[in-house]
């Protein structure tokens, strides 16, 4: 009986926290979008007039962590298979934010736009038992610049 | 040291390639930070800690690239790619590869 309470206290809060930090961070991520429009992205590889340019590496780097409601829609949603669409956001959210970063790095450098953009993405573990299910994803590319 | 993830340096011409130069390190969590990682387990949002360390790492694995690629006398690295790969429970690996090469 304590057990199962304990469980809904915790599908409670994991519910509650994180829609709301998901919310925040979505409202964040729109936000900076709308800064960050002048820099352009392109993943094509070939740099138009590339002789007049100056290009560096740039990169950005996000972990974000998922939360125990999620996992549990996850876990049910393991039984019949199909869309899962908790995780889906999770995912978004953090390609999003790890391409702002990247973005912001390649203003500081005074970019212009990045070029061949690559996205990584790879899950974190502790271990079986105790796991950590995190998810990081890196976003890198050339930023290039007038000379 | 110039780096760059496509297959030129803009603006310069590559005078001769010297092969594939690579950097990696591997990196474990310490306890506290797995102990505020389970926290966040619970409410989710972004890993502080977590995107620090390995944002950390991947710069020792660059720079480790570059200076494999000064050792044979580079002044650029091309076509430089990313990986990660967790090699055993709480470690990660973090891998940085490009071509060195020498621009005029």
């Amino acid at each position: 009986m304590v057990d199962l309470i304990f469980f809904l206290v915790l599908l409670l809060l994991g519910y509650v926290f994180g829609q709301r930090a998901e919310k925040r961070h979505f409202r964040s991520i729109i936000e900076r979008e709308k800064q960050l429009r002048d820099i352009l992205v392109f993943s094509e590889r070939r740099i138009p007039d590339e002789d007049k340019l100056d290009g560096t590496l740039v990169c950005g780097s996000v972990v974000v962590s998922v939360d125990f409601f999620k996992r549990f829609v996850a876990n049910l949603r393991n039984l019949v298979g199909g869309r899962v669409s908790a995780y889906e956001s999770l995912l978004e959210r953090a390609r999003r934010e790890a391409i702002l970063r990247m973005k912001e790095e390649a203003r500081r450098t005074g970019a212009k736009s990045v070029w061949n953009i690559r996205l990584e993405t790879s899950s974190i573990y502790k271990g079986a038992q105790q796991s950590i299910g995190a998810v990081e994803v890196l976003a890198y590319g050339t930023a290039v610049k007038p000379r | 040291m110039i780096v760059t993830n496509i297959e030129t340096v803009p603006g310069k011409a590559i005078v001769k390639h010297l092969g594939l130069v690579s950097g990696n390190t591997v990196r474990s969590k310490h306890a506290g930070r797995d102990l505020m990682a389970g926290l966040k387990n619970i409410f989710g949002g972004e890993l502080k800690g977590y995107t620090e360390l390995l944002t950390e790492s991947r710069q020792e694995a660059v720079q480790r690239m570059i200076d494999q690629a000064t050792a044979v006398g580079a002044n650029a690295i091309v076509n430089v790619r990313f990986s990660t790969s967790s090699v055993a429970a709480g470690a990660a690996e973090l891998y940085a590869y490009g071509t060195a090469v020498v621009v005029e």
